[in-house]
């Protein structure tokens, strides 16, 4: 199959056309669309405006925590509560936060990204979308009704087990935690396909933008660090349900085998967070330098080695478990090495900023904050790779410290650098500078006050998750110093929300290309129309946009039908059309699938039975899924 | 860290930084050691915080010379090609590599020396992690229980000691920041680990692996004495508890049984031999209650047997009602189990 690329300029679109395209790919509004809708734009949308309102619920939690910390011997929360809130705290952050929002920015940026018009499998998407909502609501209306889990977001047996967690809160922890894992999943599996199969023609691998690859390295990350953890929790939900005895001591059952699969899904799960936000670090640094980044080979291959070995690390978190020595201390040596991609990385970053016109807008400065933060948490990583010093260190406040270095350092703050960054293609609004240069500067400084100190309550002493402390102790004042910090943090944080919705209303407009930015997106619209481009384009090299500029024309393809949703797929190495796939319209059954599957799961925490009639209305919803159709036939 | 001190950095990063060099003097410290392991971490803390101060002044200092070159001239020159390979090169691969490698060879070198088996005539002792407090039992040569207590180990100075690191419960860490590093005491299995304490004096350890409602107030004191008074001390301990030596106290003891107290707690020497609580035999002697939560004084002890989840709420100890004048007989036998 050959499809015929042209010239833009010698393309005549009468206006009927381009009509009937938009009326192929348009998306349903209004109340039947919240069940239907299937573009990937929209499912993006929500995965990224839910992640945040998990994160802002999340950080209230966290604000609560630091209340109560504020002082020694206080009455603000009981013991049960905080337990409840640390654990929902880090839970939230996590799993319905970080891991989603950074799908959904993947979600929404990679398709316009790789220059086509939609995922690899939208139907798909929609259910991976509605599957994680309803297990988000499922956990903070447990919160709601004071049944919140209490074990931790570790949860570690025994503690977690029947005997010590009776309640519904443990059973409520485990079932969603797969829920989110399943619909992480189905974001992954969908971006490899897209990253793999439908790039624009002529983008070959090494074209693809650097965010393109940190999403296909965090995609692989999911698919093999997530069945690990679903592996852990379906054999705790047996546990607790019909008392299968994996982690029974008394039965032969094993504590330690929980810690094992549980970090060997929970180290590269920070990898999985982190390595997105190299990717929009890269690519607010190539937009606001105004030039190819250098060494992108070496970028690309740094991300993909922290992929591998991450997967290598899980017994750091087990230096104290009494393990033998000498295998763990293959663990330091791992863990130590990591710094090798990070350091390639930060300098390639730094080489590419020296001597350039560095553009001093807002995403750009959440980058340069970046830096500051997370050099110190990379180095403070590297530390507690030592077994000896992380004996004293581990479960205390200075490992507090160190993963919020990393994570909010890491990979928060690149979030919101890439938030001001892709805003204005997201809405067609440009975000206030002087509103950014605000949130930035208050979440900096609150971030590194709120923080900073407690790496020394660790080193005092100071141990993790406790509600409180005796006034003996002499943390209270580097506790209040932090309280305070966290305010200021989470002001910094509204201030980007204000921002947000302000610049909706009165935003200026941005245009399709308001940074002068090299990747495709920004030849689409903004925000762009659900087919994202009138014709697909044809890509002869890395930065895209600064070609056609030099040139002052383009290459697209010709040739699709605007009757059928078509796309083009391309080979996996050099990107060259193959053939046309026809994606599904909008349609109600993966809402259909995704309420049917939960019923089994929530269900399954009152009784086993439920699972019995969720597979069975499952079973019914995927019939109607995939009753046999043929695309390729079809016109609306 | 002392990275931080460009012009706006006091105002953040002073006043912990300041803290961090001056405030090494607690009882629960691990920058003020008092054993041999904690000694030699604290040597291996203090050059790492060096050493990663400077890689962060450095980094910063790199990033600030590229930032500012692009406000200083307008035609500011990009680095070639070969500048940025042997930018990358030093920076991303020469300089990790030399500060990790000695990092790691030191960390191991000092892991050989911590975990390093103890002596086998060292003296051994048994420490149970409980929901939320601390069983201890004394050991003799063949393995016999020869003393038991809670929440308060005495250890005599300069000697090695092995511990057995248990749980019959969930996940606990046996932690003395001043002394050494933790070491999980996990249910099914049994971590040996061995200590030595240098300096004589009182400190805390505490629990730091999360294990429900109490983890927060789950301590313990360490006392590490001379060897004389170690030796005095545990004889004592090994000791049943004495008589009480006044009517008031004798009522004290019936209160004791009468209120159910025996069914949990064990007093050695008389048919109180529960096995859910602390020993009490020798509980006057301690100087703290419910796990080093509050000192061991009359009201305490009194606000503790009526209402104990006031002070450590869902503590598994439940509230005893009984009149003001049981309570008082109640009290005065318990303070004479010296």
């Amino acid at each position: 199959m050959t499809h015929p690329t042209s010239l833009q300029h010698e393309i005549h679109d009468t206006p009927e056309e381009t009509e009937q395209l938009a009326r192929t790919w348009h998306s349903p509004r209004g109340f039947p669309g919240w069940f239907t809708q299937v573009n990937q734009r929209m499912i993006g949308r929500r995965f990224i405006i839910t992640g945040f309102i998990f994160f802002l619920l999340a950080g209230v939690l966290g604000l609560l925590i630091r209340t109560q910390l504020a002082g020694p011997e206080q009455q603000f929360l009981d013991p049960g509560l905080y337990n409840q809130f640390f654990t929902m705290h880090g839970t939230v952050m996590m799993f319905f936060f970080a891991i989603p929002v950074m799908e959904g920015f993947a979600i929404y940026v990679v398709p316009l990204m790789v220059g086509t018009r939609d995922m690899a499998f939208p139907r798909l998407n929609a259910f991976g979308y509605y599957i994680y909502l309803i297990g988000g609501i499922v956990l903070f209306g447990s919160l709601l009704v004071g049944r919140a889990p209490d074990a931790g977001w570790f949860n570690y047996v025994p503690l977690a087990g029947k005997e010590y967690s009776p309640g519904y809160g443990v059973d409520i922890w485990t079932t969603m935690i797969t829920f989110i894992e399943v619909s992480a999943l189905t974001a992954a599996v969908e971006l490899i396909v897209t990253i793999l199969r439908l790039r624009a023609p002529g983008m070959a691998l090494n074209r693809m933008p650097p965010f393109v690859w940190a999403a296909l390295v965090m995609s692989f990350m999911i698919v093999f660090a997530m069945p690990a953890v679903i592996v852990s929790s379906t054999l705790l939900i047996l546990d607790r349900l019909v008392d299968t005895q994996f982690f029974l001591v008394e039965s032969g059952g094993q504590p330690l085998l929980w810690q094992h699969l549980f970090w060997y899904f929970g180290h590269p799960e920070v990898y999985i967070i982190l390595v997105p936000a190299l990717g929009m670090i890269s690519t607010i640094i190539i937009t606001f330098t105004g030039r190819p980044i250098f060494g992108y080979t070496a970028l690309v291959l740094s991300v993909v080695s922290i992929g591998f070995v991450s997967f290598g690390l899980w017994v750091h978190h087990m230096f104290t478990t009494g393990l033998p020595q000498l295998g763990m201390s293959f663990f330091t040596a791992a863990s130590v090495t990591i710094a090798i991609p990070s350091g390639v990385q930060i300098f390639c970053w730094i080489a590419s900023l020296w001597g350039a016109k560095i553009r001093f807008a807002t995403p750009m400065l959440w980058v340069l904050g970046f830096f500051a933060i997370f050099v110190i948490g990379g180095l403070t990583g590297v530390m507690i790779a030592s077994i000896p010093f992380d004996t004293q260190v581990h479960d205390t406040f200075f490992l507090v410290a160190h993963f919020h270095y990393v994570l909010i350092g890491g990979a928060v703050f690149p979030l919101i650098g890439a938030l001001y960054y892709w805003w204005p293609k997201f809405t067609g609004r440009l975000m206030s500078e002087k509103g950014g240069k605000w949130s930035f500067w208050l979440a900096f400084i609150g971030f590194n006050v709120t923080f900073f100190p407690m790496h020394q309550l660790g080193l005092e002493g100071m141990p993790r998750r406790v509600y409180t402390y005796t006034a003996e102790m002499g943390w209270g004042d580097l506790n209040l110093l932090s309280t305070l910090g966290s305010f200021v943090l989470a002001a910094g944080f509204v201030v980007t929300l204000i921002n947000a919705i302000w610049s909706l209303y009165r935003g200026q407009p941005a245009g399709a290309n308001p940074w002068n930015a090299p990747t495709l997106e920004w030849a689409a619209d903004s925000p762009p129309p659900a087919y994202n481009y009138r014709h697909i384009p044809v890509v002869e090299s890395r930065w895209p946009l600064w070609d056609w500029q030099r040139r002052g024309e383009r290459r697209v393809v010709t040739g699709l039908s605007n009757q059928r949703r078509e796309i083009v797929i391309t080979s996996i190495l050099d990107a060259d059309p193959v053939g046309v796939q026809v994606l599904p319209h909008p349609t109600i059954w993966p809402f259909i699938a995704a309420v049917a599957a939960s019923s089994g799961f929530i269900g399954l925490i009152f009784h086993p039975i439920f699972f019995v009639m969720g597979f069975f209305l499952v079973f019914c919803a995927l019939v109607g899924w995939f009753w046999p159709r043929r695309p390729w036939k079809e016109a609306i | 860290m002392h990275s931080r001190k460009s012009s706006w950095l006091p105002v953040v990063a002073g006043l912990p930084l300041i803290s961090l060099l001056s405030a090494c003097s607690g009882v629960q410290s691990s920058l003020d050691p008092a054993g041999a392991a904690a000694e030699l971490i604290a040597d291996l803390w203090w050059p790492m915080l060096l050493v990663a101060s400077l890689v962060t002044v450095l980094v910063l200092v790199l990033l600030l010379m590229a930032i500012f070159r692009a406000f200083r001239h307008r035609s500011a020159r990009p680095l070639s090609r070969r500048q940025s390979r042997n930018l990358v090169i030093a920076g991303g691969i020469i300089l990790p590599l030399t500060v990790t490698i000695p990092f790691a060879l030191s960390s191991f070198s000092i892991g050989r020396t911590l975990y390093a088996p103890p002596p086998d005539n060292a003296l051994t002792i048994e420490v149970i992690g409980k929901r939320w407090w601390w069983e201890i039992h004394y050991l003799d040569q063949s393995g016999n229980r020869i003393a038991t207590t809670a929440n308060e180990l005495h250890v005599p100075v300069g000697e090695p000691i092995k511990l057995l690191l248990k749980s019959d419960n969930v996940i606990h860490s046996f932690w003395v920041p001043n002394i050494q590093g933790k070491t999980d005491m996990m249910p099914g299995q049994v971590n040996v680990t061995s200590l030595v304490a240098d300096e004589p004096g009182v400190y805390r350890g505490q629990c730091a692996e999360y294990c429900g409602a109490q983890h927060a107030l789950m301590a313990f004191l360490f006392v590490a004495e001379p060897q004389e008074a170690f030796d005095a001390w545990l004889e004592q301990q090994a000791q049943p508890a004495v008589a009480p030596d006044t009517a008031q106290a004798v009522h004290g003891r019936e209160v004791f049984f009468d209120s159910g107290c025996a069914s949990c707690h064990t007093v050695r020497g008389t048919r109180a031999a529960g096995d859910e609580g602390p020993d009490l035999t020798h509980l006057a002697g301690r100087r703290t209650l419910a796990a080093a939560t509050v000192p061991n004084r009359i009201g305490h002890l009194g606000g503790w047997i009526t209402d104990p989840q006031h002070i450590k709420p869902e503590s598994l100890m439940p509230p005893t009602e009984m009149s003001p004048d049981d309570l008082q007989s109640l009290l005065r036998y318990l303070g004479g189990l010296e």
